[in-house]
């Protein structure tokens, strides 16, 4: 029993991805999850700056609000303002998992088609805000 | 027959009982970032277009100050979380392992004590 064995050479994740594993809804859906948040990690650089740029003064402002009145700055705004909604909806349904409820096939799928829907309005809904109010 | 490692036997400790601390302070600082960050989308909406005063008015607002350093300690407390996960299940190597995880931890400390000073700045001086 004590004597050690050798650690088999096991495959890591993700190995899945690739020719053994079909994409379903559920599953694209965690992936985004994933994806997003590592993007929205990486968005938190540009809310810093936007605050740091602020408390710098006028000139600095201006330079930054500069780059997100640019075409590229609202591309960026646009995708990170889904991003932000899409992952705070799965996790939402994520926390419903957590308490225990939601995980029948059916539920889990229409749980996953609601949060795309509503992530699309919601984002749509503060744009419309931003540009017509 | 024990399922005790031969290290967990040498050692006679059992679990050191903070295993689920890391997934339940995700969960918290989710619940958490659930309203701050729908107020935190619209508020900024709402603000486009406005001047560099406006968004000054807007951050010295004392509502407005709080809420921001709330929402910057949750959002970068979950994705410093977050991004561990992440490094821990897909960084196999041992040295890269533990250099990014470092390497996150400090980042999102630098971003979250720049933010929230720079915040702090604005709406007190």
């Amino acid at each position: 029993m004590s004597t050690p064995t050798s650690t088999p050479q096991r495959p890591l994740s993700p190995f899945m991805l690739g020719p053994y594993y079909k994409f379903q809804l559920t599953s694209v859906l965690s992936f985004a999850h994933r994806m997003t948040g590592i993007g929205l990690s990486i968005g938190t650089l540009l809310l810093a700056a936007w605050f740091i740029a602020l408390a710098q003064g006028p000139w600095a402002y201006a330079a930054f609000a500069e780059h997100l009145t640019a075409w590229y700055g609202q591309v960026l705004l646009a995708g990170w303002s889904w991003a932000l909604l899409y992952h705070l909806c799965n996790g939402i349904r994520h926390l419903f998992w957590d308490i225990g409820k939601g995980y029948s096939i059916p539920v889990a799928y229409a749980s996953g088609y609601a949060v795309v829907a509503v992530s699309f309005i919601l984002t749509g809904a503060v744009w419309a805000l931003a540009l017509y109010k | 027959m024990s399922l005790r490692s031969p290290l967990g036997h040498a050692r006679g400790l059992g679990s050191a009982k903070t295993g689920a601390h890391h997934f339940w302070m995700q969960r918290l600082s989710a619940v958490a970032l659930v309203p701050l960050t729908l107020w935190f989308v619209f508020s900024v909406a709402q603000l486009s277009g406005a001047s560099y005063t406006g968004v000054l008015h807007w951050v010295r607002e004392p509502v407005s100050a709080v809420a921001l350093v709330l929402f910057l300690t949750a959002l970068l407390y979950h994705s410093m979380l977050g991004v561990q996960v992440v490094i821990e299940d897909y960084v196999h190597h041992e040295g890269v392992k533990l250099t990014s995880l470092v390497l996150s931890k400090f980042a999102h400390l630098t971003v979250a004590a720049a933010s929230i000073f720079a915040v702090l700045k604005v709406a007190l001086g």
